[in-house]
């Protein structure tokens, strides 16, 4: 076989950006209806579907809707059809479609979407930050974050295995961090068609779900009477805590075909001797792990802690890897109005108590593009290393607004 | 692992045999069509215009609702050609 030949038939590295990957994967598992309307920073995906509908490289229904709640609409009815969708949107988009986020996930569609993170509405901001990640984390959707570009590409593909599993049944949302990620062009192995089909072909053997259809007697979502609305959100909650080991599974099944794992529920790095620990999640883990590598050399024992599934919140593994750990800092790159700390330093101060005496405090930090540079994440891991050696450290810091962490904030807001 | 106590499947799906589908609805009205057999021409209109579906034929020559589920809306009466149905308050039926 020539090269000529292997470029064809072999996974094929490309230069792309995090959009271009988003747009592949959807393409390599074949769905059925494709919903979208664009909004930035994720405009790039719903170009790039075009062009491959356009040019017969993807064989589905495209429906270019007025907004983004039809879109929902579309591949949620689609999806209860029993068809494969995908969409994807963004902040804005993604909170005029809250209505239909929340009948998808209780109607159980599996629809797989991508949110290109970005700052939500309030303060016009055409900037970075995972506050819309953070409005629709109760919807009842699994929700997944990728780091890199490939593991965006990865994740869209892994997606469809949990949320169209029979034992899992709910909507997946993978985010990914605009302007950085969606913009940003990297190298990505572009699996072959023939693997990807193999990857999913699990779901063909399992039972068929339920779907609608023409003339049956069916009806979906509208039951929520009686003692119903308990089954139903209990059934959801379960199916939720099922898809933690699932989601393991299908990484290690991913692994098996393609040669690549990015962990399950949490990537760990460099965490088995650390003393102190910086818990993160999408794009700023590169960094964090960059800088990891330099204090490592000058023997500062610190880890990262990477969350890839927020949604449902990976309380076990991640008490499991952060046990006995001396200090802790949970980087959030988004705010929990009404509590003093990021949104999953709130959530993991729940588990504070399993931990056995680790002390944690809370970094926000990269919100609206500000630059989670390599120097905030130094000062993060001096601070920790602080707490660990028993100094006083602030419980929040905004580490790229000093004023915040002025000792008279502390009259003022309390924070 | 949950039970199926209302729904047998794991989403929110139900069929017309469901009991989530087969609600007492006729309980909350508090108004009931009444039809006069005699001025009923058996034209259909009740049936068609009833939101829930509850119209049934009798005898081939007029129409009734079905009273558990008829929530009492009043749209059979309103539609009616001949005002053939009128709407009685519920209280007097109970004394």
């Amino acid at each position: 076989m020539n090269t000529k030949e292997k470029a064809k038939t072999g996974p094929q590295i490309k230069v792309m950006t995090g959009n271009a990957a988003a747009a592949i994967a959807s393409k390599l598992v074949r769905p059925d209806v494709v919903a979208a309307y664009p909004i930035t920073p994720q405009t790039e995906i719903i170009e790039q579907i075009s062009k491959f509908h356009a040019n017969g490289e993807m064989d589905c229904e495209l429906i270019t809707v007025e907004g983004e709640n039809s879109a929902m609409n579309a591949v949620m009815a689609a999806s209860l059809a029993g068809g494969r969708v995908f969409t994807a949107s963004s902040s804005w988009g993604l909170v005029f479609m809250y209505d239909a986020i929340l009948a998808t996930a209780g109607a159980r569609a599996p629809v797989v979407m991508v949110n290109v993170n970005r700052e939500t509405p309030g303060i016009i901001a055409v900037s970075c930050g995972q506050q819309d990640m953070i409005s629709t984390r109760d919807a009842g959707w699994i929700f997944l974050i990728a780091e890199t570009c490939q593991e965006v590409l990865d994740v869209v593909i892994q997606a469809y295995r949990l949320a169209e599993d029979y034992d899992i049944q709910v909507p997946v949302m993978v985010h990914y961090d605009g302007f950085y990620l969606s913009y940003l062009s990297e190298v990505v192995d572009v699996p072959l068609q023939e693997d990807v089909d193999k990857f999913l072909s699990v779901l063909k053997d399992q039972p068929e779900r339920t779907k609608l259809v023409p003339g049956g007697r069916l009806g979906c979502g509208t039951h929520g009477i009686l003692g119903g609305y308990l089954e139903l959100r209990h059934k959801h909650m379960s199916a939720m805590e099922r898809s933690k080991a699932k989601f393991e599974e299908i990484d290690k099944e991913f692994e098996a075909i393609f040669g690549r794992s990015h962990g399950g529920q949490i990537e760990k790095y460099r965490m088995d001797d650390a003393d102190v620990v910086l818990v993160g999640s999408g794009s700023m883990c590169g960094t964090i792990k960059a800088v990891i590598d330099e204090k490592r050399e000058a023997g500062v024992k610190v880890g990262l802690l990477k969350i890839r599934m927020y949604r449902p919140f990976p309380s076990e593994v991640m008490v499991e890897a952060l046990k006995g750990k001396k200090a802790i800092g949970v980087v959030d790159r988004s705010l929990c109005f009404g509590f003093k700390g990021g949104p999953i330093y709130t959530e993991l101060k729940a588990f504070e108590t399993q931990l056995g005496g680790s002390k944690m405090v809370s970094f926000i930090d990269g919100i609206a593009n500000t630059d989670i540079t390599q120097a905030n994440v130094e000062q993060m891991i001096d601070a920790i290393c602080d707490l660990a050696a028993g100094k006083d450290v602030r419980e929040v810091t905004w580490v790229s607004y000093p004023e915040a962490n002025e000792p008279d904030s502390e009259k003022t807001g309390g924070l | 692992m949950s039970s199926n106590k209302f729904l047998k499947y794991e989403g929110p799906w139900s069929d017309a045999n469901d009991p989530l589908m087969c609600s007492d609805t006729g309980s909350w009205r508090t108004k009931r069509p009444v039809v006069d057999k005699e001025k009923c021409i058996f034209c259909g209109f009740c049936a068609l215009y009833c939101p829930i579906q509850v119209m049934e034929m009798v005898e081939n020559s007029h129409f009734l609702p079905d009273l558990g589920f008829c929530k009492g809306c009043g749209i059979c009466a309103k539609e009616c050609p001949k005002d053939a149905i009128s709407m009685k308050p519920e209280g007097d039926f109970q004394k």
